[in-house]
């Protein structure tokens, strides 16, 4: 690196992720000087704004914090009231929650793949100019999106901040006929999920093999949805209760959010932390032997092999979700008979409760703490994103002095880009996420 | 020339904008007959374009978004909102009701780096605003016949009617007389189709205040039916909380409770 010269590259606004972010870069003497993602969506203080509502209404509130995961809020949120309620919803709850996540994540994973990675990977500036030249792959990409959005609409009445789930359980059954006509459109979607899978292992991804930490539910019986402990790939294996013995959120003065680290000997014995990952990849990289031998088996015939250290990797992750996302569905619509009793009852009590669970975009961590009434007193939500936030700036450092910080600005800001992308940040989830301007002497 | 279209976005959850992204092939469809020269997360950047149509969506509350807001009025021949965000200010402006300063020590250890607005307003508080669609989120219906309209050059037609009314005709059994549940259908504006009490449940307006609504008439009915004060202002500073009729009709009952 014998090149002298002193460059900052700005991207003022990030495209094709959810929110509002920007990347700044400053490079002196080829070595990165100063990195920072910055998020610029206001906060808009849910956690506050939850204090002091009823536990049935909190569904409706968290669902708010994002249009694109509003389930995975909703889901969190149910787990964690009906632990401090003492509520068992039983078989049937079970399993249309896990239907109802495999909407949302047929739906977010389809729309993330098409509509925001694959421009990067094929080499155009949107999706909609991408569909003049490869129609085929674009329309199925949006048929999977829709059809995710039709499963949410079955069990939720609308796919944006769904109406029909309750703490205890869903608001109605729907009706045999229609989930039959769901069931039939899955077993026809089966093999655009396969193909999608297929087609997405040919492209020409980067080869950007990386150290990290991967981080995700683990459940002993199936792929992980809304149940399971909390394990990392160096072993770490705990209840979810416990996610804040191991896991710390903090405000840094040179970022712009607050990056979440992981104390692998435990927050308390610890001073300091490392980034780690959740989502699509860290959750194959933990889960792999857990998925349907059909969706392994499909997988097997493009030479991608999981666990896998290419971040990249993450966009095949993704479509290996779609493929599990469906056949999971179809499962359940099989065996579906619709229930006397889509909710059980719940009684107010006082306590504090926990939810985990698999959002899109990685482990959605969520505490409650309700009052004798069943009025929420403290709300604490730990948005996939701001996890990855950590993770995401060291993954930046590391590819693009991989690429060469000697190429040109526009080769620099637009892997920059793609690397960021790559980890489908949701920045709207903002209940932590923040402008932070920095006061320097 | 085609119409140039932008889609703004300030504080807000995305999930208006979504009745876009998650239009499938009408999304494509569009783009043939509009020129879309802003759209951050659809892959437009180029934030200060002039354009026949802005759509925005989200709430202004932070001194940034007060200035962007300005500029795109500038820019912009018509401007939509979209959504409650955009047209109430939103779930956010529960805020407006707290110290807003007192709930960011709270929640983040540096408190004095953030620069927030003192209250989460609608867009209308700041620039004058064409065209208003309601609902937590606006479904691509609304969307989608607003384009049309415009694109033939005719007046949109905005809902009137409540989701009351379109839930007779929907022919759904009323969850409020046949299980007490405290419905907001009979003052909330139409559009979504009555979703809620097709589920099975009461409506919680997130489609925000029909035009004419007597909110102190269904109060008063809530209160007979036992419900609680306190619970009745909940009821109404919601998703909609700094609009009208809403925020009184709940301040009134929140003083009520205490």
């Amino acid at each position: 690196m014998s090149e002298r010269r002193e460059v900052t590259i700005k991207v003022p606004l990030l495209t094709r992720v959810e929110g509002e972010g920007a990347l700044e870069l400053r490079i002196r003497e080829g070595a990165i000087a100063a990195l920072q993602l910055r998020i610029f969506e206001p906060p808009r203080l849910f956690e506050k704004f939850l204090e002091g509502r009823g536990h049935e209404e909190v569904l409706d509130i968290v669902a708010r914090i994002c249009g694109i995961c509003p389930v995975a809020y909703q889901m969190s949120a149910s787990h964690a009231i009906e632990s401090i309620l003492g509520v068992q919803p039983g078989p049937w709850v079970r399993e249309m929650r896990r239907l109802f996540y495999c909407g949302e994540w047929l739906e977010s994973h389809a729309l993330h793949i098409h509509l925001l990675a694959a421009p990067d990977f094929i080499g155009f500036k949107s999706a909609i100019e991408m569909a003049a030249h490869h129609p085929a792959e674009v329309k199925r990409g949006l048929r999977l999106q829709a059809l995710g959005n039709k499963i949410l609409r079955t069990l939720g009445g609308r796919s944006v901040h769904p109406v029909g789930v309750r703490i205890g359980g869903f608001t109605h059954a729907p009706s045999r006929e229609s989930m039959a006509e769901l069931l039939q459109e899955c077993r026809e979607a089966l093999p655009e999920a396969a193909a999608l899978v297929r087609w997405l292992a040919t492209l020409e991804l980067p080869d950007d093999e990386q150290r990290f930490v991967s981080v995700a539910l683990h459940h002993p019986d199936e792929y992980p949805l809304n149940e399971g402990r909390l394990r990392a790939s160096d072993g770490l294996d705990i209840g979810i209760e416990q996610f804040h013995d191991y896991f710390r959120e903090s405000h840094v003065a040179h970022s712009t959010a607050l990056h979440a680290h992981y104390f692998p000997g435990g927050w308390a014995e610890e001073k300091v932390g490392v980034p780690y990952l959740v989502g699509p990849l860290a959750r194959l990289n933990l889960n792999f032997a857990q998925l349907p031998q059909a969706v392994r088996d499909n997988l097997a015939t493009t030479g991608v092999r999981f666990p896998s250290r290419n971040m990249f990797h993450s966009v095949i992750a993704r479509a290996v979700e779609i493929h599990f996302a469906l056949l999971e569905a179809i499962r359940i619509l099989e065996n579906y008979a619709p229930s006397d009793t889509p909710a059980v009852g719940v009684t107010p009590r006082a306590g504090v409760g926990y939810g985990c669970t698999e959002a899109p975009r990685g482990i959605l961590w969520h505490r409650y703490e309700l009052d004798g009434a069943g009025k929420v007193v403290v709300a604490t939500i730990i948005p996939p994103t701001s996890q990855n936030q950590a993770r995401i700036e060291a993954d930046l450092k590391s590819s693009l002095e991989q690429l060469g910080l000697e190429r040109s600005d526009d080769e620099i800001r637009l892997h920059g880009e793609k690397v960021i992308r790559n980890y489908d940040p949701c920045i709207s989830c903002a209940t932590h996420f923040l402008r932070l301007k920095v006061e320097r002497d | 020339m085609k119409p140039r279209v932008a889609v703004h976005k300030f504080s807000s959850c995305d999930g208006c904008q979504l009745a876009f992204i998650n239009a499938g092939e009408a999304l494509l469809q569009l783009a043939t007959l509009v020129d879309i020269v802003h759209f951050a997360e659809a892959g437009y950047a180029d934030e200060e374009a002039v354009v026949d149509i802005a759509f925005v969506e989200g709430s202004i509350s932070t001194p940034q978004e007060l200035e962007r807001i300005r500029t795109i009025r500038a820019n912009s021949k018509t401007l939509i909102t979209i959504g409650a965000c955009a047209t109430s200010g939103g779930i956010q402006a529960l805020r407006n009701m707290h110290d807003t300063q007192q709930w960011v020590e709270g929640v983040y250890a540096q408190p004095e780096v953030i620069a927030l607005l003192a209250d989460s307003t609608p867009i209308s508080e700041r620039v004058k605003v064409d065209f208003e669609l309601w609902g937590c989120p606006v479904n691509a219906t609304q969307l989608f016949a607003v384009v049309r309209s415009l694109l033939s050059g005719v007046t949109p037609l905005l809902e009137q009617e409540t989701v009351c009314q379109e839930c007779k005709r929907a022919q759904t059994v009323c969850v409020m007389v046949s299980r007490g549940e405290p419905c907001l259908g009979p003052v909330t504006r139409g559009g979504c189709g009555a979703l809620c009490p097709a589920v099975g449940r009461d409506c919680y307006a997130c489609f925000g205040a029909a035009p004419q609504a007597n909110t102190a008439a269904l109060a008063e009915q809530f209160a007979a039916q036992g419900l609680a004060p306190e619970a009745i202002a909940r009821r109404f500073l919601f998703i909609n909380s700094h609009s009208e009729p809403f925020h009184s009709e709940g301040k009134k009952w929140q003083g009520e409770g205490k």
